[in-house]
């Protein structure tokens, strides 16, 4: 079975690379065709190896270089349920988007297809690798398709701005990373990360340690755009066409979570495992405050993929909640909010591709009513933008309630978390109030107007948009729903954070004892979740109905000066943000150096 | 082993770090992005150095020979491939930007805020 993990990275690249070769020869749908089975190929794939691994996890040596005793000098990747099921909602994402984009984008862009493959190889590739250093080559990989496809439509200038800024910031991440990695090998000769591990287990050059937990972890942080690394994210995802910002909403950011949650628990969880608290609760509190700040920044926008973007800021901030709260049952409300997550936020952004088709614009004000006669995008958008604040059993709602179960020995987080869900969620139903029933004030000038974007040609099919758009926002709408997946993620939630059992599996081929199955059920729920849940929503409700109103009330001084600060903070330059990345940097380490002595 | 390759490595990244911050021109931003690169040359360059070792070649030569760290040496090489293809993509961008601003300055293009 270990075979077909190469081939979760090799079938997207080796279409990538067909496309490429017969960019000028074969006509657009042949090639839009290859996009579509490759990607699919690795969903399926990816979901072969996700219902092997939940046995085991599978482990593939390229070139067959074994370890020996104990010592690896290979390469390998590593299947678990969680990045194996990642794999495969990278590759379900990336058919959506290709599916939807072969009738979205009329002109045959060039190499658009095989820049959404190697994309999609990369963030496999990143997945199940089990090594660092191969991490660092899939996550630039993975970044230098996602600038080309940002830049990608080169008519106006904003898309050339959020390419620039998002290039540049993760490019710096990126360069944090490796001197991270150079100086954890240098104080273990290591660059599996079992090996690291195991390595690091023994001795002292703590300090050493520290800080290249620091660099590792902020250069991640930056992918995942986590405050205050977030700067780049709205730039760059409020201009990419919309299929490429499903792909980069729903999967590419949280790629930068797994990578954090992936050397912790490998990595640095055991030098660090009296002093554990310390390092959760700095990725805790950074997680809050992602939270909170993206849901007010995205209550402040107009600009519908702008808003967008901010509230994917503000989920990925509750994911990292959940991992910083450092147990596996943090970890498994992470991963199912994702999933859910993952395609709520997909389907939203493929949402605004159809309003920008149909009615040509992307922008709440502009839009005030104008989508009356589109009923079925409207029920799909509220749902959606529900789903999102997640009612009892509704979406991202079972992620939540294991986030909630995780943190019960510290009641404040939830509530927190609910409350800035709640927050992204009531800015997208107060848009969709707007665009889709006409109702509420018209004008609202604390929304700061944005760029306009060239709408796609008159040639979209709007009978392969709409059941794309549909299927992707009724998946995630039943995630919490789905009998048995509450179990099996806490079950690869331990798994992941069992540091022992993935060195002995790795380095010594010990396999995990085999554990009995588990059952297809809905897990009992404590009430206080049901209770969250059903206030999230009564709270995303009420914001909305405020945030409609807002304008006739007058300005609240107490509220708008503080609105515009923050507004202020989001300057759009390239310079402030690399700022925010080296200052944000320094505290960190800073605040490990004097916790983790 | 002398502390002060990694002094160096450490002050290019901040140099670099600082000129990518002031920096009022795209392509000069790319130029001080790629400063910061180097400093991660230097620093795994300086992580594998044995002293008095000699190139990690080892046909012809007596086994047990001192060498130093080829690894860090092919990692060098990827991080450089890497970074060029990153610059190569920033440069592009910057040609885009004038091509459709008249400009190269970061805090002029700077449309999309708040």
């Amino acid at each position: 079975m270990s075979w077909l993990l190469p081939l979760l990275v090799a079938v997207p690249l080796l279409g990538a690379a067909l496309t490429a070769a017969t960019d000028h020869v074969l006509p657009r749908h042949v090639k839009d065709l290859i996009g579509i089975a490759a990607a699919g190929t690795t969903c399926a794939f990816g979901i072969l190896v996700m219902l092997r691994s939940e046995q085991g996890d599978v482990v593939h040596w390229f070139g067959g270089w074994h370890p020996h005793g104990g010592v690896a000098l290979g390469i390998d990747f590593v299947a678990d349920p969680l990045s194996a099921a990642l794999a495969a909602l990278v590759g379900g994402i990336v058919l959506v988007a290709l599916v939807f984009s072969w009738a979205y984008l009329e002109e045959a862009a060039l190499l658009f297809d095989t820049l959404m493959l190697v994309c999609c190889a990369a963030m496999c590739g990143f997945a199940l690798s089990g090594d660092l250093f191969n991490m660092f080559v899939w996550l630039e990989l993975m970044g230098v398709a996602a600038y080309a496809l940002t830049g990608f439509e080169v008519k106006e200038i904003g898309p050339l701005q959020g390419a620039v800024n998002f290039a540049i910031v993760n490019g710096i991440g990126g360069y944090l990373i490796v001197i991270g990695i150079a100086l954890a090998y240098a104080r273990t000769g290591a660059l599996n990360l079992a090996q690291i591990g195991v390595t690091l287990t023994t001795g002292g050059g703590r300090g050493l340690v520290v800080v290249a937990m620091t660099l590792v972890v902020c250069g991640f942080l930056c992918k995942a755009a986590v405050v205050p690394f977030h700067l780049w994210l709205a730039d760059a995802y409020a201009v990419a066409p919309a299929p490429v910002c499903a792909v980069f909403a729903a999967v590419m950011t949280d790629i930068g979570l797994l990578g954090v949650a992936r050397v912790y628990w490998t990595v640095f969880s055991h030098p660090f495992a009296a002093h554990a608290p310390a390092v959760g609760d700095v990725l805790l509190a950074l997680g809050i405050a992602t939270a909170l700040l993206g849901g007010v920044m995205a209550f402040l926008q107009r600009h519908l993929k702008r808003m967008l973007a901010y509230s994917v800021t503000c989920h990925i901030g509750i994911m990292l909640a959940g991992i910083g709260l450092l147990v596996p049952a943090g970890l498994a409300g992470t991963a199912d909010l994702l999933l859910a997550h993952a395609l709520l936020v997909a389907g939203l952004f493929l949402a605004t591709g159809v309003l920008l088709a149909l009615l040509r614009s992307v922008d709440e004000l502009q839009l005030y009513g104008k989508g009356r006669r589109v009923r079925w995008l409207a029920a799909l958008w509220f749902g959606a933008a529900l789903g999102l604040a997640g009612p009892p059993y509704v979406g991202v709602w079972a992620g939540h309630a294991l986030i909630d179960e995780a943190a019960s020995g510290r009641p404040w987080i939830p509530p927190l978390l609910w409350i800035a869900g709640a927050l992204a969620s009531a800015s997208l139903l107060r848009a969709g109030v707007r665009v889709f029933l006409g109702r509420g004030a018209e004008r609202d000038p604390l929304l700061s107007p944005e760029m306009r974007e060239q709408p796609p040609g008159r040639g979209t099919r709007l009978a392969i948009l709409a059941p794309a758009t549909a299927v992707t926002v009724v998946l995630g709408l039943l995630v919490s729903v789905v009998p048995g997946l509450t179990q099996r993620t806490e079950e690869a939630a331990a798994r992941f954070s069992d540091r022992a059992a993935y060195a002995s599996l790795v380095l010594r081929g010990a396999a995990a004892p085999h554990t009995a199955p588990l059952p297809f059920a809905l897990e009992p729920t404590s009430l206080e979740s049901v209770l969250y849940g059903i206030g999230a929503v009564l709270l995303a409700a009420a914001l909305a109905a405020f945030g409609l109103r807002r304008p006739q009330l007058g300005g609240i001084p107490l509220l708008v000066a503080p609105a515009r600060a923050v507004k202020a903070v989001h300057s759009g330059v390239i310079g402030d943000y690399v700022m925010w990345l080296t200052v944000g940097t320094a505290v960190i380490g800073g605040i490990w150096a004097v916790a983790l002595r | 082993m002398s502390y002060a390759p990694y002094a160096v490595a450490a002050w290019i990244c901040v140099v670099g770090l600082y000129g990518i911050v002031t920096s009022r021109n795209l392509i000069h931003l790319g130029v001080c992005l790629t400063v910061t690169q180097s400093s991660t040359y230097v620093l795994l360059l300086a992580v594998g150095y044995v002293h008095n070792g000699g190139p990690p070649i080892f046909t012809g030569v007596p086994p047990g020979t001192r060498a130093v760290d080829p690894v860090v040496q092919a990692l060098t090489l990827t991080d450089i491939v890497v970074s060029v293809t990153v610059l190569a993509l920033i440069l592009a961008l910057a040609l885009d930007v004038h091509r459709h601003a008249g400009t190269i300055d970061p805090d002029e293009i700077a449309e999309l805020h708040g």
